[in-house]
């Protein structure tokens, strides 16, 4: 049934740091890795050698610029301009729309630990989900005829055949600046909620009533004063305030 | 968002179905609830056509919007799931009410050959009442398949519920009209098929003339710093995540109609509220024309729903075009 089921003790998902992460997609192409051989697979492509190639992918990285700002809701000090890579992917959330319009029962939410997961098996491939979902996390496989989307790796997560250290989503152990972590969101003593407790986790987009369970870490507030002033245009030298060696080489060089 | 032609014209015909299946309950009930004998032979061969004609136009409708789907061999999965789902409810409500008419067409049929008792003529009325109940919700259903969608809020919109309903019962009583209007009817019942006309067709035009008046003033509810968790910051596109186009851009991103929105709503709203109005005045002042002018009429006037669908998909902005 796509009735969801009763709020979960366990909350499993993904913290993501939008001050560390460098947009080098690394976590995009090991989910695409990992996931063309696991839970979902295949992850098909369309042309993936031809002109104009296209396929499914569970996670996306996106770059922005963000224009400096004198002081808004989400930054109370003034900010300089800046890059941000934004890093998205299924947020397994609470209240998901895309599991309740699902007609076959195909999408479904974990009762045990909030996964949300699609059943290929039984998918129509109506479409529905991906239209329900307001963050852009389902993709539709043409080659396949059903939905796909982002597993949390559950066959990794859980996987007693891999060793302890490697029971992490694909994304979370590609990242070389350690900006994706995975955790129990549902307890507030785990690492990733502490996180999230101190450096402020925000939801996207909550007004919708979603309730995402993955939380991304804004960027801290970049250092203004000095830094945020522009650098001295003209170059000018002083040559009376060097030591005496240096005004010597100087005195010989602009000969 | 992508406007997939089967949905489309699925929505179309089968709107334009259940509507004629409404008046054609309608008309059962009526004399009914006058308490008049059932009625003659000519009359109960019109029902029998009107039934058939609706159970094609929404079967067909139906089996338009498999189509599209990736898996249509595993289509009776989709009735499992009305309990949360709009689309699984409509398919239910659709199938019983395909379910009814059949069992109204048996009735009339052993009727016509004369074996059906005098006292079984109330089963009519009763299964054309259930018929009327189940089309509505078959309608609503649909709607709410829509109007249920939080990341479009063109869709949210009140009004898309109600024009629904006032597309299927237009465009229903255009293909009545189409039908009844070959027969020579008196000039008191042309006129009141004019005005019946006229009214049908202005609620349909002012509800959609105020719904784009609507939807092109409301914002998205949400901005781009909202959705990467910045609200407050101006923030542009630097890169996209691929190079190419994805399912999401795609199916989402679809931006062709609200370009050329202006002239299509104008087609739209010719041909489904004008042409049917000068329809039915052509057919009042000249009768003998009527059949041919409320045929060539309900065409114009399906053509017409069917590119104010298109607009309905195609200029409606899903959230996810935040991200890109
Ligand atoms: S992010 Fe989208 S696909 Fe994932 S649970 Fe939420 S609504 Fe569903
Ligand atoms: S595409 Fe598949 S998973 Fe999505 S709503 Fe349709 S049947 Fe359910
Ligand atoms: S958790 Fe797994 S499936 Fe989900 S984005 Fe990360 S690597 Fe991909």
């Amino acid at each position: 049934m796509t009735d969801l089921p009763p709020p979960s003790k366990k909350k499993l998902g993904l913290v993501i740091d939008l001050d560390t992460c460098v947009g080098c997609h690394a976590c995009a192409v090991s989910c695409k890795e990992w996931n063309a051989g696991g839970f979902a697979a295949p992850l098909t492509d369309e042309q993936p050698y031809g002109k104009d190639p296209a396929g499914v992918w569970f996670n996306r990285v996106h770059s922005y610029e963000v224009a400096p700002t004198q002081g808004c809701a989400s930054s109370p000090t003034p900010q300089p301009a800046m890059t941000l890579h934004f890093p998205r992917s299924c947020l397994h959330c609470e209240t998901p729309a895309c599991v309740t319009v699902c007609p076959t029962g195909a999408s479904y939410k974990r009762a045990e630990d909030g996964i949300v997961l699609v059943d290929e098996d039984k998918c129509i491939g109506c479409k529905l989900c991906s239209w329900a979902c307001p963050y852009g996390a389902r993709e539709y496989s043409e080659v396949e005829g059903v939905m796909k989307k982002c597993t949390l790796c559950i066959d990794r997560i859980y996987n007693e055949n891999l060793a302890e250290a490697e029971r992490q989503p694909a994304c979370v152990q590609a990242c070389p600046t350690r900006a994706r972590h995975f955790g129990d969101l549902g307890d507030p003593e785990s690492k990733v909620s502490r996180l999230v407790a101190e450096r402020g986790g925000v939801d996207l987009l909550p007004q919708l009533g979603y309730q995402p369970v993955n939380k991304y870490l804004p960027p801290r507030p970049r250092r203004t004063g000095e830094a945020a002033t522009a650098a001295p245009q003209d170059e000018t030298l002083d040559t009376a305030a060097l030591p005496p060696m240096l005004r010597w080489l100087d005195r010989v060089l602009s000969r | 968002m992508h406007p997939a032609f089967s949905v489309i014209a699925f929505t179309t015909l089968s709107g334009a179905g259940y509507g004629l299946l409404l008046w054609a309950g309608g008309l059962i009930l009526l004399p009914a609830l006058q308490g008049r004998a059932p009625a003659n032979g000519a009359t109960v061969l019109l029902w029998g056509v009107l039934l058939v004609l609706g159970l094609v136009l929404t079967t067909a409708g139906l089996l338009s919007s498999m189509l599209h789907l990736g898996k249509p061999g595993r289509a009776w999965r989709a009735f499992s799931q009305w309990r949360t789902s709009w689309l699984s409810r409509e398919g239910v409500f659709a199938v019983a009410t395909a379910l009814v008419v059949v069992a109204m067409l048996a009735l009339l049929g052993v009727g016509i050959a004369g074996a059906l008792p005098t006292g079984l003529w109330i089963a009519m009325p009763a299964l054309a009442a259930i018929m009327v109940l189940l089309s509505l919700c078959t309608i609503a259903s649909t709607a709410m398949i829509y109007a249920s969608l939080k990341p479009i809020p063109a869709w949210r919109h009140p009004l898309v519920l109600p024009g629904y309903f006032v597309f299927a019962i237009l465009t229903g009583w255009l293909v009545l009209m189409a039908l009844v209007n070959w027969s020579a009817l008196s000039d008191e019942t042309l006129g009141v098929i004019l005005l019946v006309t006229f009214a049908l067709a202005i609620v349909a035009g002012v509800l959609k003339l105020v719904y784009w008046h609507r939807i092109d003033r409301q914002p998205l509810g949400a901005t781009r710093a909202d959705a990467v968790g910045l609200p407050g910051r101006e923030v542009d596109v630097f890169e996209r995540p691929n190079t190419q186009a994805n399912y999401i851009n795609k199916e989402m991103g679809h931006v062709l109609a609200r370009k050329h929105a202006r002239p299509l709503r104008f087609i739209a709203l010719v041909l489904f509220a004008a042409v049917p109005m000068v329809a039915s005045w052509l057919a009042w002042a000249n009768p003998e024309l009527a059949g041919p002018v409320f045929t060539l009429g309900a065409l114009l006037a399906l053509a017409g729903t069917l590119v104010e669908r298109w607009l309905f998909f195609a200029q409606a902005r899903h959230l996810v075009t935040l991200y890109y």
